[in-house]
This record gives C-alpha cells, sequence and structure tokens, in this order.
C-alpha cells in the first residue's frame, strides 16, 4: 500500500455562540469534534459519537441536532449555539437556573446536551404536559438517572417562558 | 448549628455543569497534544503472532504506534500492578506487556497521531496475526466448573434437613446477566507531559491517589513525578475504581515521545472495561405454616476473568437480613476468557438481594400470606450473620411508610386481578440492604481573615454530591455562609483520601471536615482567649461554636469575639489545619442501611409492553446531609432498578467471545420515557453510635430491591414469574 494522505483541509466559518469563527477542518471532522478539539469550547460532550446519547446536542439555527453525526463542512455559514452561549452577560438562561434549582444533573456530562436540547423542545413548543417532555426529551440519556428532575426543570421553564 | 447539613442545598458546583465550565478529563489543554487510538484484540484467547503497524505509521500525521514489542518499560511483577482496591487473588492486566491475549477487546495497540481522525483512521491499518487458543465465555455451559471462594459465611443449624421437612418450600435460580455501567463520559485521560519527565495525568477516575500510586508504581516512577487530577467525572458507578486501561496507555505514550498525550475511548472500547459479572443466584426458603423462616440457603455463581478472582459478596445479604435457625451458603466462581469483572453499583447487593427478594415474595404467594407481612414475620433486630445488634435499623418504618405512601392496603393479593383499562396493574415490593462503611480520609482547611476557607481533600466526586456536602458541612462547623467556602477535591497531592466508592465517602468525607474545623475553632479560642480584656478570657477553649463570623462561648451565648478580630489581633492572615479522620472500631454492632421498595407495573397484555408507572421507595440510612441531592441518588438507584429489571444486559457471542451490543442504543439503558413517579422517603433513623454526625451514605442504597419489586409487580400483574432477567416483553408473551 502506497502512503496514505489525509484529504486536505477545507477553510469554513461558524457562527458560534454569535461570534464568527473561521477554521480549517479536513471533510470527516464532526461539528462536535471541531467544537471540542479545534475551538476548545468543551462544554459540548461526546458520550458516544454515534448519535445515541445526545450528550452532544447544540442548536443549529436554532434547531437541537447531534453534533457527533454532523460533519463540520455542512454547516459552513450556520448559527451554533452550544452551552457556553446560553448564559447571557453572565446571567443564567431559565433552564440552566431551573437545572440547578430542581437538581436536574448529579455527574453534569449529559447537562450540557440536555439543556440545549430542552431549548430545543421550548422553542419548537411542542411539549405541552410531563408525558410529551419525556417522549421529547428521550434523546437525551442521563445515566444518573435524573430524569424526573431534568422533568421538573423544564416544566419550570416551559411555565416562566 | 446547622444553617446547611439536613437541608436542600443546591450542589455548589451546579452552576460550572450547567454552563459548560466543569472540565472532565479528555477536556484539559495541552502544548503539541497528541492523540491515542487503541487497537483492540479480535480474538478471545491465544497470543500475537504477528503485529505490523508499517501501514498505520505511513498514515501523515501519525507519530507513533505503541505495542507489545515497542515501548518504554513496564513493570514485571504482579504486585507492582494491583491498585488499591484489585482483587487479592489474581494477576492484573498489563496493557502491552506482551503477546497474550486474554479477552477479547483487549488492548494490543496504541496509534499516536497529531489529531484524533488521524490516530482512528490510522488504527484500521494495523495488521494483527494470532494464533488462537480454545475459550469459553457461557457461564451457564460451564456451570459445572465453577469453583468456590471463601467467604465469611457461619452455616446455622442444618438447612438440607429443615427444608426437607418445611411445610412450604420454594427453590428457584435466578439469572442476573452481565451489565456495564455505562457512564455517560467516555474513558479518557490527559497526560500533561511537563517538560523535565514529570506528568500531570487528568483521568476519569474514582481515585486520583490510587491512580497516582499506581502509575508510579507500574512506571517507577518516584511520588513527585506524576500528579493525578480529576476534578469532574462524569458518572462512574464503580467502573472507575480501579486504573483503566487508558490510564496506563496515555501514560505510556507520554513518556515514550515526551509529549502530551489524550486517551479517549470509545463506547464500544469501554465494553472492554469491568462490568458487573453474570451471577446465577439459587435461593432456597423453607417456611412454617406461620409464615417464619426454618431455613435459607443461597448459593451464588458469577463471572470472573481466568486472570483474576473477582468476587462480591452475594449471598451476605440473606445471611443477614431475616431470622432463620438453618441456613448455609455459598458462593462460586467460574472463569472465562473475558475481561475482569468489577465493581458495579451495589456491588452483590443488586444482584443477590434482587434473588433472595423475588424468592421471598413467591414464598408469599405459596403461603397466601401479604408480602409486607412475611417480611414483618422474619424481621430481625440483629445481624443473624453476626447474631450483633445494629447501630440503627428502621426497617420497619420503613415498611410502614412505604406502604402507606404507595397505598399498599388497597393492593387485591390475587395476581391479574388489578386493570386500568387494556394494561394489567401490578404492585411489588421488595427489601434493600447495604453495608454503612465508613474510611480514613484527611481534609485540610485554610481559613483567610476575610472570612472564606478552603477546604481541601483528594476524594472525587463522581456526581454523588461530595463538593456540596463538604462545603455544607464546612460552612456549619466554622460558622461561615456556604457561598464563603470553596472546596478543592481529586488532586492527588490534597490530604489523603480513598476510592470514591462503597457509600463511604459521605460519612467519611464529612467527619474529617469536621475534624479539621475542630482544630481551626480550637485554635480561634485559645487566641480570643489571649487577646487583652477579651469576654473569652475564661473560656474552656473546647466549649465554643463559630457562627455567623463569631467565636461565642457555649455556655454565655453573649460572650463572644469576631473571628476577623482574632485573627487581626494575633496578626494572623490565615490558619491552616489538616486532620485525619479513622473512625474507631466497633465489632459489636452491625452497620447497615435499609430501604422497603414498593413498585407498580403497568403491562400491555397484547404487546407485553411494561411500563413502571411508580416507585416509592423509602430509605433508612442515618442523618441526610442533604435532602435534594440524597433524594437525588436515591432516584438514581431506582432509575438503575429500573434499568436492571427490564433492559439492561450485554450479551455476548459465545462463538467469538465477542460482545454483540457494544454501544449504547442496543445495550438499553432506561430513557426518560422510561421513568415515571418516583417517591422518595427518607425515613428518620438518628444513630449516635455509628459515628458522630449519625451518616450512612446512600450511593448503593438506592438500587437495592428495585429490581425485584418490579419482577414481584410483574408477577403480581399477569401472573408469570420471569427469573430471568432483564424482564422483556418477549419473555412475557412466550
Amino acid at each position: 500500500m502506497a502512503d496514505i494522505t489525509i484529504p486536505e483541509r477545507i477553510p469554513i466559518t461558524l457562527v458560534v455562540n454569535g461570534e464568527r469563527r473561521a477554521l480549517e477542518v479536513v471533510p470527516w471532522t464532526t461539528l462536535l469534534d471541531a467544537l471540542r478539539d479545534r475551538l476548545e469550547l468543551t462544554g459540548t460532550k461526546k458520550g458516544c459519537d454515534h448519535g445515541q446519547c445526545g450528550a452532544c446536542t447544540v442548536l443549529i439555527d436554532g434547531r437541537r441536532v447531534n453534533s457527533c453525526l454532523t460533519l463540520a463542512v455542512m454547516k459552513d455559514g450556520a448559527e451554533i449555539t452550544t452551552i457556553e452561549g446560553l448564559a447571557k452577560d453572565g446571567t443564567l438562561h431559565p433552564l440552566q437556573q431551573a437545572f440547578i434549582d430542581h437538581d436536574a444533573f448529579q455527574c453534569g456530562y449529559c447537562t450540557p446536551g440536555q439543556i440545549c436540547s430542552a431549548a430545543g423542545l421550548l422553542a419548537e413548543g411542542r411539549a405541552r404536559n410531563a408525558d410529551e417532555i419525556r417522549e421529547l426529551m428521550s434523546g437525551n440519556l442521563c445515566r444518573c438517572g435524573a430524569y424526573p428532575n431534568i422533568v421538573a426543570a423544564i416544566e419550570q421553564a416551559m411555565s416562566r417562558s | 448549628m446547622n444553617a446547611y447539613v439536613g437541608t436542600s442545598t443546591s450542589r455548589v458546583d451546579g452552576r460550572a455543569k450547567v454552563t459548560g465550565a466543569a472540565k472532565y478529563a479528555g477536556e484539559f489543554a495541552a502544548d503539541r497534544l497528541l492523540h491515542g487510538f487503541v487497537v483492540e484484540a479480535s480474538i478471545a484467547r491465544g497470543r500475537i503472532v504477528r503485529l505490523d503497524t508499517s501501514e498505520a505509521l505511513k498514515v501523515k500525521g501519525v507519530v507513533d504506534v505503541l505495542t507489545h514489542e515497542h515501548r518504554p518499560p513496564l513493570a514485571d511483577k504482579d504486585e507492582a500492578w494491583k491498585d488499591e482496591v484489585a482483587p487479592e487473588k489474581g494477576s492484573p492486566l498489563r496493557p502491552l506487556y506482551d503477546n497474550r491475549i486474554k479477552f477479547n477487546g483487549q488492548p494490543i495497540a496504541l496509534v499516536v497521531a497529531e489529531d484524533w481522525e488521524t490516530a482512528k483512521f490510522a488504527a484500521t491499518r494495523v495488521r494483527v496475526e494470532y494464533e488462537q487458543e480454545a475459550f469459553a465465555t457461557d457461564l451457564e455451559s460451564e456451570r459445572g466448573k465453577a469453583k468456590k471462594v471463601d467467604q465469611p459465611h457461619k452455616p446455622r443449624g442444618d438447612a438440607a434437613a429443615a427444608l426437607a421437612r418445611a411445610a412450604v418450600r420454594h427453590e428457584a435460580d435466578y439469572v442476573i446477566p452481565t451489565e456495564h455501567h455505562n457512564p455517560m463520559e467516555l474513558f479518557a485521560t490527559t497526560a500533561v507531559w511537563n517538560g523535565s519527565g514529570g506528568l500531570t495525568v487528568y483521568d476519569k477516575t474514582q481515585g486520583v491517589q490510587n491512580v497516582q500510586k499506581f502509575l508510579c508504581s507500574v512506571f517507577a516512577k518516584k511520588p513527585d513525578d506524576i500528579r493525578v487530577i480529576s476534578p469532574y467525572v462524569g458518572g462512574a458507578f464503580g467502573s472507575g475504581l480501579r486504573p483503566q486501561h487508558q490510564v496506563v496507555l496515555a501514560t505510556l505514550a507520554a513518556l515514550a515521545l515526551k509529549r502530551s498525550v489524550r486517551v479517549v475511548l470509545t463506547r464500544q472500547q469501554m465494553y472492554g472495561l469491568g462490568y458487573r459479572p453474570m451471577t446465577i443466584e439459587r435461593v432456597a426458603l423453607g417456611a412454617r405454616p406461620d409464615g417464619t423462616l426454618d431455613a435459607i440457603t443461597h448459593e451464588a455463581i458469577a463471572v470472573t476473568s481466568r486472570y483474576e478472582d473477582f468476587s462480591r459478596n452475594d449471598t451476605g445479604w440473606a445471611e443477614q437480613l431475616y431470622k432463620s435457625p438453618n441456613s448455609k451458603f455459598a458462593h462460586k466462581l467460574v472463569d472465562l476468557d473475558v475481561s475482569t469483572p468489577c465493581d458495579m453499583r451495589a456491588p452483590g447487593a443488586a444482584t443477590g438481594v434482587c434473588a433472595l427478594e423475588c424468592a421471598m415474595d413467591e414464598l408469599a404467594v405459596a403461603l397466601q400470606l401479604d408480602p409486607v407481612e412475611l417480611r414483618l414475620r422474619c424481621y430481625s433486630d440483629r445481624d443473624q450473620s453476626e447474631g450483633l445488634p445494629y447501630t440503627s435499623k428502621q426497617l420497619r418504618e420503613c415498611y410502614a411508610r412505604g406502604a402507606e405512601a404507595f397505598g399498599w392496603s388497597r393492593r387485591n393479593p390475587a395476581s391479574r386481578s388489578m386493570r386500568d383499562g387494556k394494561e394489567l396493574v401490578g404492585w411489588g415490593m421488595a427489601t434493600g440492604v447495604w453495608e454503612a462503611l465508613q474510611m480514613p480520609v484527611a481534609v485540610r482547611i485554610v481559613l483567610t481573615a476575610n472570612g472564606h476557607a478552603e477546604v481541601s481533600c483528594a476524594a472525587s466526586d463522581i456526581g454523588t454530591g461530595t463538593y456540596t456536602i463538604v462545603a455544607q458541612v464546612a460552612a456549619d462547623a466554622l460558622g461561615l455562609p456556604i457561598e464563603n467556602i470553596s472546596v478543592r477535591l481529586a488532586d492527588s497531592t490534597l490530604p489523603q483520601a480513598p476510592v470514591e466508592g462503597g457509600s463511604w465517602m459521605a460519612a467519611s468525607s464529612a467527619h474529617a471536615v469536621l475534624g479539621a474545623a475542630e482544630e481551626i475553632r480550637w485554635e480561634l479560642a485559645c487566641l480570643a482567649k489571649a487577646m487583652p480584656g477579651s469576654p473569652l478570657a475564661d473560656l474552656d477553649a473546647a466549649n465554643v461554636t463559630l457562627t455567623d463570623g463569631m467565636i461565642v462561648n457555649n455556655d454565655r451565648r453573649g460572650a463572644a469575639v469576631s473571628i476577623a478580630d482574632v485573627m487581626r489581633h494575633s496578626k494572623l492572615e490565615r490558619i491552616e489545619k489538616e486532620k485525619l479522620n479513622q473512625f474507631a472500631e466497633d465489632k459489636s454492632h452491625a452497620r447497615n442501611t435499609h430501604s422497603a421498595v414498593f413498585a407498580e407495573v403497568k403491562i400491555d397484555e397484547e404487546l407485553g409492553i411494561i411500563r413502571v408507572t411508580r416507585i416509592v421507595n423509602a430509605v433508612a440510612a442515618g442523618r441526610i446531609l442533604n435532602t435534594k441531592t440524597g433524594r437525588s441518588q436515591i432516584m438514581g438507584g431506582v432509575v438503575w432498578g429500573i434499568g436492571m429489571a427490564l433492559h439492561e444486559e450485554t450479551v455476548m457471542d459465545h462463538r467469538f467471545g465477542r460482545i454483540m451490543n457494544a454501544n449504547i442504543a442496543e445495550y438499553h439503558i432506561p430513557v426518560n420515557a422510561d421513568v415515571h413517579d418516583i417517591d422518595v422517603i427518607f425515613v428518620d433513623e438518628p444513630d449516635d453510635r455509628i459515628n458522630r454526625m449519625g451518616i450512612k451514605g446512600l450511593g448503593e442504597i438506592g438500587i437495592v430491591g428495585v429490581p425485584a419489586a418490579i419482577a414481584n409487580a410483574v408477577y403480581h400483574a399477569t401472573g408469570k414469574r420471569i427469573r430471568r432477567f432483564p424482564i422483556t416483553l418477549d419473555k412475557l408473551l412466550e
């Protein structure tokens, strides 16, 4: 087998948490790895890299997406909100505060994905009660088992939004 | 003064976790960081004949490929590889040590590259040829080869004779499959090369000092050469008790290449770490017509690896919990060509109590007795194995409070008797029990003149809430607002702590904080006494309280001096105290937590779909330090119990000795929609004997009993007794 070369890097721009970030990535770099390894935004978590756990959930143009199943080059120019971009001027997003109030996490590893997913859920306006929250948040696994508290936190944020 | 202890204080690390600021092991940056990707064995047993890395090395960006033939020196004695929680018997795994393959998925090479994707790609270019040997991975087919393990069991009376004469007898096998912890965070290590041969190792672990000593031993380093840090751990549940192979590989690569290296395992690769071993639990119960027990026997046969004997006390709970004059217990292991099992939430109890409590339910049915009533008739105020009284045991109260909250009195005892529309309804219950353990822990407190205190300890917070309870205890003991307390944990250079496990860290760390705070208080009191014209001049320095920034005479509350004044007058910027807390040994009492779990299931009769609609878990676990995080601990345990009852099973293809569902989609864990109403009740359990604060710990007790309560509810709903976990719909429809 001949020498194996890695494909050329491609320049892209991502608008991350309101800031334009230019970077060059090889085509196989996921949005998740670009955020964590290239932009040092490690708040977005890798739990499976296969779209099975939801820990990598971010908002792309307002919609919740598994960033591990998204190639960075596909999102050239997109607006991306990560957990680091939810608090404004030091004030927590209502969901962040609700997660603290209701102890909606233990180890904290799935938490950024849960909160971003919940923010997407609120924007969708599809969940009207606890059962629907449970169903529509089932793409975000929590091994600590904080689910009832996650539902309570989202209900709190929903009632105040 | 308890302004914080016993309250529902929110997690002090909450803000870091909801903003993404909390950094986990694989997230620490380093200059010129390299990334390692693990290559694993694809056979279950044998040896590597040829390992060709040439094609991998040709990939642009690959720096090196480490193998057993190409690596820095590793320790060559088993003792050097035994960490503080390694099984006593055996020869621990040595990654990349030699050509031997002990299990499918064993790490055999590490590809190191400038970026992660390149390392991952190049790992597919490593060619391996093996010489395979015959292997076995199936517990059930190898059951006859089980070997007995020494356990501190004391048989009582003649169990065989008592069983033979029993008016009512029940005997069955309960099979609990292999389960994997699957913490959400991938196992990861960032080994940062500091330029002079030393390393700072950020590792996903439940014990930084355990890992630090292990690495020094394996790599023949001096204690100052390696520092291990793990400020946040994205779940572990026992999987991070022993140092895992990624920390060896990252350290190995950093030492070989004199650069910083990060190794993150994939979810699939994490199935090559430890797990809850598959166990066949054989329980026999013999009862008199009045519902008292005359005989208990419990034999557990569990998986271990061929290279280490891992065993936990599955049968000790049956030995301890219920009155029975005749009993016999045995624990056995079967050596298989798999990786060594390890502790997983309530090891030995989640499994052993599950079998015991299913068997008790079957006995209640046979006796036509209410399951709670059966347990009350067998209730023991003494630990039956040792005949010792408990430091406290409010299990009776757990049954009463749990039953009341659940509405148990409205249960129709007949199976298939309750319905909700097209769903069958089942109500089941079970007892839970765990040990109340405590370990030596040291804490350092630095109180500064501005009224802040830094509390530090090497203990980990794996999501259990250690940061928060340490801050609560310190704030109360020092009389400061909790905002003025900063807690540093999980750095091997901090005061001594064991691994975080066994539910021992709450009691252990809280008493260490208390001890250090009392030394600070003593010094402040002595300084206050010595001040000219001090209102505390005649004070007994041991008889003071620190509250609201003041040193107060306990006998004369009006006599007080401000801490700030004392420190200013004494020209002290800071007072630093470190205290190692040891618990006095007390063999006169048994120490346990208990619970009563009540479960409701609703089952679609045509489709077999099972929903756990309600769980009430009434827990007696001494003093609860934080009702908010404590409730979460129990709730999390209940969710684990739901998983164990209905979802979790690691499935092995025994033709290859390889796990078939090594991912988090086909290894099912409960999702949000699987979890409904969970009611956690903390039963008051004052305990002034176990330790000064009456703390027992909560990490394990929440899961124990839950799988059995659900299984018993499934029986009540359907009349079908499923003894092979998890209870999936196909088993109900059979």
